[in-house]
């Protein structure tokens, strides 16, 4: 196990980039602290594989370095590097069976047997398939080959990092929940650093003690899910994290106050950035309906299950709120209330104002 | 109730009557000759099992059965890892790919025949380029119409020089539907390229592997137009393959019963080997 250090990482697929834009990575400096349990979250293509893939050894990077426990290994191949990798579809031997297959990181490097056995023995009661050992693994359903691939990574006590990517895109939506929590249990259990990718928030937030939000190839936030989820240090994060996502709507800043369709709105702090698109941030949690505050008409109302969904609209401008009980009825004229300690200025996309002492 | 319709056997009536006039009725007519003796003008008498049981005790069927078996076991053992080993080493992508697709679909795109005279051409010891560079430049005594050896060795450079690129063409298409993770998570397991090989592209390529079997199987066994152009069966009996003896049988001899009752047995044989071909080729996969 081992401490991570990504120094001034860039990646690019073209031979020659030349704008920020041809690089998949633009500049990652990162730490990943020993025994952690990170998420790495994005869309599709903001280059989380990459990142990833940089970290096994299967990609090299453009520019810069990759330490494990201060130890440079950016030229060292995938193998030499003690890592672990599940991909997004299960990657099984089809003609051996389940122990075989779990043996076989250990057989490569010439353990011995009796280890193997001891070893696999164990990992296998860890992820309950001690009864499947001798059945061919080509007949498994996708959910138990998913395990099988984990535990090819976790058998070697000698991994510096589990790496996860997107490993429950193939599993049925009840079992990823199983999978899930089982893997957290892992976490407890083996300690070892683990990451895990994936474009789904609730994957991130539910495994992961610090996720890592990606955006075109850029870091926009670390933090934990709670984190994230109060103070988005980016509009981005707001969106992609919660539903429905943070409200961003295009205010104006005038005698050192932001103003909202000509409404004046109170803000967390100070603004600390004067250039810049202004957009003020809330999440729809934090939105409230009472009797006073900004005018606007009810213009749907959907409800959720747990709670309403209310889009209510401030001259063209549509705000969000979460309405826990009765929700007003489409077409009433209501007043909104921005909670004041969870209003942000963001300018060009990036927090601007000071937060509260809380 | 679940009514039944049987206007649906209008649909399927053009295709067996295609059937019935290319295949079962000539078939059937083999069926009939092989049980009858005849000396022409369309006269027949019957003559039971007689033919079917003096092939199968004829020396001269053993022999051409016999090296029939030998060619075929011979190119089926060369083409196979040929063909996959140069699968192996074609490029997975980049502008060799369609290049490298072409030159080995080239060979297989050659009528049959003028496979048989390129190669007679190539190897004539006096004007072919094989042979004058064998026998003069080399100091090889290389000569297919006089030596058997020579002969057998002509004939299968030839066979694998005509369809090695069919086991090719369908080992690489098993090869490029692996998914990239596989190589990426042996790399990590630490498996060694023949693990690689041994565990997972062998068992990507089985299924098509088993096509590419069983279409060269066929294929050589029933081989006719190549080796009688090249050696015409020659030196003396050495090629005669199982098809070049029938139509010595049908054509030269006008022993119509006894080459039916072969064409038969032939069939017979066919069919047999490649079913336990496929039946043992498939046997792990029903589990």
């Amino acid at each position: 196990m081992a401490k991570i250090t990504l120094s001034k990482l860039r990646h690019s697929y073209l031979q020659n980039p030349k704008s920020a834009d041809d690089y998949a990575l633009k500049e990652i400096d990162l730490d990943w602290s020993d025994g952690g349990a990170y998420a790495l979250l994005g869309p599709s293509g903001c280059g989380k594989s990459t990142l990833l893939n940089i970290i096994s050894g299967l990609l090299t990077p453009s520019e810069g370095q990759i330490l494990f426990d201060d130890k440079d290994v950016t030229a060292l191949p995938p193998d030499k590097r003690n890592i672990a990798q599940v991909f997004q579809f299960p990657v099984i031997y089809d003609t051996m069976t389940v122990y075989d297959n779990l043996a076989f990181p250990l057989r490569n490097r010439g353990v011995a047997e009796t280890k193997v056995n001891e070893r696999v023995a164990e990992i296998a009661a860890m992820l309950e398939v001690t009864d499947m050992l001798e059945t061919k693994a080509a007949g498994l359903s996708p959910d138990n080959k998913q395990k099988i691939s984990m535990g090819r990574g976790l058998v070697r006590d000698d991994v510096n990092v589990v790496m996860f990517d997107e490993p429950l895109t193939v599993i049925d939506p009840h079992l990823k929940w199983k999978l899930r929590s089982k893997l957290k249990e892992l976490h407890q259990k083996v300690r070892a650093t683990m990451i895990y990718v994936t474009h789904d928030q609730t994957e991130a937030l539910t495994f992961a003690d610090q996720v890592v939000v990606m955006q075109e190839g850029e870091i926009v936030q670390i933090g934990t899910p709670v984190e994230l989820f109060e103070r988005p240090a980016h509009t981005f994060v707001g969106h992609f994290i919660g539903s429905p996502g943070m409200n961003v709507l295009p205010a104006e800043i005038r005698d050192g106050g932001a103003f909202l369709q000509g409404h004046n709105v109170t803000l967390e702090g100070a603004i600390t950035h004067q250039d810049g698109t202004p957009q003020i941030g809330v999440r729809p949690e934090f939105v409230d309906i009472g009797n006073t505050g900004l005018p606007a008409t009810v213009r749907r109302v959907s409800d959720v299950g747990r709670h309403n969904v209310v889009e209510a609209m401030v001259g063209d401008i549509a705000i969000k709120a979460i309405v826990e009980g009765d929700a007003p009825e489409q077409g009433a004229a209501v007043h909104l209330q921005l909670r004041q300690n969870q209003t942000r200025l963001y300018r060009d996309g990036w927090i601007a104002t000071q937060g509260s002492p809380s | 109730m679940k009514t039944e319709n049987q206007k649906a056997w209008f649909f399927v009536l053009p295709v067996l009557l295609l059937v019935a006039f290319n295949a079962l009725i000539p078939m059937m007519t083999v069926v009939n000759y092989s049980v009858q003796e005849t000396f022409g003008n369309n006269v027949f008498f019957f003559e039971g099992l007689r033919w079917f049981e003096q092939l199968l005790n004829s020396e001269r069927f053993h022999a051409a059965l016999g090296r029939q078996f030998m060619f075929t076991g011979i190119i089926l053992a060369i083409e196979i890892p040929l063909g996959i080993i140069i699968a192996l080493s074609m490029p997975r992508q980049g502008f060799w790919v369609p290049v490298c697709l072409v030159l080995m679909a080239l060979p297989m795109l050659i009528p049959w025949n003028v496979v048989g005279a390129m190669w007679n051409i190539f190897a004539l010891p006096d004007i072919g380029l094989l042979g004058y560079l064998m026998n003069t430049t080399l100091g090889i005594n290389y000569d297919m119409t006089q030596s058997p050896f020579a002969a057998w060795a002509t004939i299968i450079t030839m066979d694998v020089w005509h369809w090695t690129s069919l086991v090719v063409l369908l080992s690489y298409a098993g090869l490029v539907s692996i998914p990239d993770a596989y190589y990426q998570a042996a790399k990590i397991d630490g498996a060694s390229p023949f693990k690689v090989f041994r565990y997972i592209q062998l068992p990507k390529m089985k299924q098509v592997l088993t096509i590419a079997i069983l279409l060269r199987f066929m294929d050589s066994f029933n081989i006719y137009t190549e080796p009688f152009v090249l050696t015409g069966g020659g030196p003396g009996n050495s090629t005669t393959l199982l098809s070049i003896d029938l139509v010595k049988i049908a054509l030269g001899q006008f022993d119509l019963g006894p080459a039916a009752a072969m064409s038969l047995i032939y069939f017979a044989i066919t069919l047999l080997v490649s079913w336990l071909f496929y039946t043992l080729m498939t046997k792990d996969d029903a589990k």
